[in-house]
C-alpha cells in the first residue's frame, strides 16, 4: 500500500518543480525510508536527486532536511505515517 | 615548419562570460567596435565554464553548480534560447568513495566525433559523452588507473578549492591523441583515447616539490595546442611558462625571457588562432604568499611572436595603477579572425577586448561577478 509523505521543496529546487514549494510522494516500500523520497522525487522531477544528494548517497553539505521538524541525514531513516519533510537549503553564507 | 594558416572572416564575435554568479553573452559585429551584453542566464549558479560546440555552432554547454546543490551540466541545442539539464551529469562511480565538486572544465571533442564532449571535474577526474552533453560517463582509464592516486594525491591535495583537471585537448589529427592537465599531478598524454595515460612533465619545476624534475606531482594552470602545429603545446604552469615541441618530451622554459621585475607565473595562456609562434599569457603575482593579483597593480598582457624567445608588454588602454585583479585560468582567449582578437575576464568583473591582437585593450563589459571563464564563439 502506498503512503503518501508532504515534502517541502527549498526555492534552489523549484525549478525542477514547476516552481511547487510543496509536492506529495507516493512510497510503497514497507517500512518506508527516506531514500524512497529522493527516489520518488527524482522519477517525478528528473535530475532533482543530484542536486540534493552526491553519487556516493549522501545529502549534500549545503542542504538540510528535516523529517517531522528533526534534522535527518540518513537515507535508510525510517519515516513514521504522517511525517511532513522539509528540504531546505542550509544557512552557508551571511 | 609550420605556417601561419589563413582564415575566413567571422561574421560576428559571441563571447560566452561565466562567472561566479551566472553566464552572460557578450556579442559584437565583425568589426568589434561594439558590443552587446546579455541578460544573465543561471543566475546565481557558479559556472566554472561553458563553450559552444565549434562543429555545429549551436550547441551549448554549460558547467554549473550552486553553493547549496550539487554540480551538473546545462546544455542548449539552440544557442542558449533554450537549455536542459544533463540526465546524468558527471560523476564518480557510487562505490569509487570519491564525489564530484564541480565540473571545471568542458572540451568539445574531436571533428569527425560530432556529439562527443569531455570534462573534466574537481576533484579530478575525466568524463566523456557521446551524445552532446545529455549523459556522462567516466573515463576508467583515467579515473581508474592504477597510478591515478600516486599521480595526483587525494582529494584533498590541490589547489585551495580543489584540485582541478583541465586543458584536456584533442590532437585535431588523431582523436586517441589526447592531453589532460591536473592542478596537481602535471601533464598527462594517452594514445588511445584516454584507455591509458602517461605523465610528460619533464623539465617543468615543481618548487613545492622536494624531488629535482620529478615525474609528476606538477601544477599546470593551462595547456594550450599551438594553432596550426599540434606538436606545440604552450603552458602556464604555477611555476613558469613553458613550451614543448612533440616528439620530444621535456618541456623549456620559455618564462625565462619574461622581464625579471614581472617574473612567470600567472593562470592563463592563450595561443594565436593562426600563428603557432604566437601566444599570450596574463601574469600574476607568486611572489611571497602569492597574492594573485597583477604585478604591481599594473596589469598587462605578455604576448611572444617567437615561441616564447621574446615577450612584449602589452598593456595599451588597460589601467595604469592600483588595478588588483588578475586573469583565471580559462578566462582568456582569442576569436578567429586573422587579426585575432584578445579578450579576458577579470576578477572584479570585467571583460576587456582587444581587436588588434593586444596593441591596444578598451573595457568591453564591467560589474560582473567574478569571472571564471571567457570562450570565444
Amino acid at each position: 500500500m502506498n503512503r503518501t509523505f508532504r515534502v517541502a521543496i527549498p526555492t534552489q529546487l523549484r525549478s525542477y518543480t514547476g516552481g511547487a514549494a510543496r509536492v506529495t510522494v507516493a512510497v510503497a516500500a514497507d517500512p518506508p525510508r527516506l531514500a524512497d523520497i529522493f527516489a520518488g522525487l527524482e522519477a517525478a522531477y528528473p535530475g532533482i536527486r543530484f542536486r540534493m544528494m552526491d553519487e556516493a548517497g549522501r545529502v549534500r553539505p549545503h542542504v538540510q532536511v528535516f523529517v517531522a521538524a528533526k534534522v535527518q541525514r540518513d537515507p535508510a531513516a525510517i519515516l513514521n505515517p504522517g511525517d511532513d519533510i522539509m528540504i531546505v537549503g542550509a544557512l552557508s553564507g551571511g | 615548419m609550420p605556417t601561419r594558416a589563413s582564415a575566413a572572416a567571422p561574421r560576428r564575435v559571441r563571447l560566452l562570460i561565466a562567472t561566479r554568479k551566472g553566464l552572460w553573452t557578450l556579442v559584437s559585429d565583425a568589426t568589434r567596435r561594439s558590443w552587446k551584453l546579455s541578460q544573465p542566464a543561471f543566475l546565481g549558479h557558479i559556472v566554472h565554464h561553458a563553450r559552444v560546440d565549434p562543429r555545429d555552432g549551436k550547441t551549448m554547454l554549460a558547467a554549473a553548480r550552486t553553493g547549496h546543490l550539487g554540480p551538473t551540466v546545462f546544455r542548449s541545442q539552440d544557442n542558449g534560447r533554450t537549455w536542459k539539464e544533463a540526465a546524468t551529469p558527471p560523476a564518480f562511480a557510487p562505490d569509487s568513495g570519491r564525489v564530484v565538486d564541480h565540473t571545471f572544465w568542458l572540451t568539445p571533442g574531436h571533428a569527425s566525433q560530432p556529439g562527443v564532449w569531455y570534462g573534466g571535474t574537481s576533484p579530478q577526474g575525466l568524463f566523456r559523452s557521446a551524445d552532446a552533453g545529455a549523459t556522462w560517463e567516466g573515463v576508467a582509464g583515467f579515473n581508474a588507473h592504477p597510478n591515478r592516486k600516486a599521480w595526483c594525491g587525494g582529494d584533498q591535495d590541490g589547489t585551495p578549492d580543489g584540485p582541478k583537471m583541465h586543458s584536456i585537448l584533442i590532437d585535431p589529427r588523431d582523436p586517441a591523441h589526447m592531453y589532460i592537465a591536473m592542478s596537481s599531478g602535471g601533464v598527462f598524454e594517452s594514445s588511445d583515447a584516454g584507455g591509458d595515460w602517461h605523465p610528460l612533465n619533464h623539465g617543468v619545476a615543481a618548487d613545492f616539490l622536494p624531488t629535482p624534475d620529478p615525474e609528476y606531482g606538477h601544477d599546470p594552470h593551462c595547456v594550450r595546442l599551438a594553432s596550426g602545429n599540434p606538436d606545440r603545446l604552450y603552458m602556464q604552469n604555477h611555476c613558469g611558462i613553458y613550451r614543448i615541441d612533440r616528439p620530444a618530451t621535456r618541456w623549456q622554459r620559455i618564462g625565462d625571457n619574461m622581464p625579471k621585475s614581472v617574473g612567470d607565473i600567472g593562470l592563463p595562456m592563450v595561443a594565436h588562432p593562426h600563428d603557432p609562434e604566437s601566444a599570450w599569457v596574463f601574469p600574476m603575482d607568486g611572489t611571497s604568499v602569492w597574492p594573485r593579483v597583477s604585478p604591481g597593480g599594473k596589469p598587462a598582457a605578455y604576448r611572444t611572436r617567437d615561441g616564447g624567445k621574446t615577450w612584449k608588454r602589452q598593456a595599451d588602454g588597460m589601467p595604469k595603477a592600483q588595478a588588483w585583479w588578475t586573469v583565471k585560468r580559462q578566462a582568456m582567449t582569442v576569436d578567429a579572425f586573422s587579426i585575432a582578437g584578445v579578450y579576458f575576464g577579470t576578477t572584479s568583473g570585467e571583460v576587456w577586448g582587444s581587436r588588434d591582437e593586444g596593441r591596444n585593450w578598451k573595457r568591453l563589459a564591467e560589474h560582473l561577478p567574478e569571472i571564471y571563464a571567457v570562450e570565444s564563439a
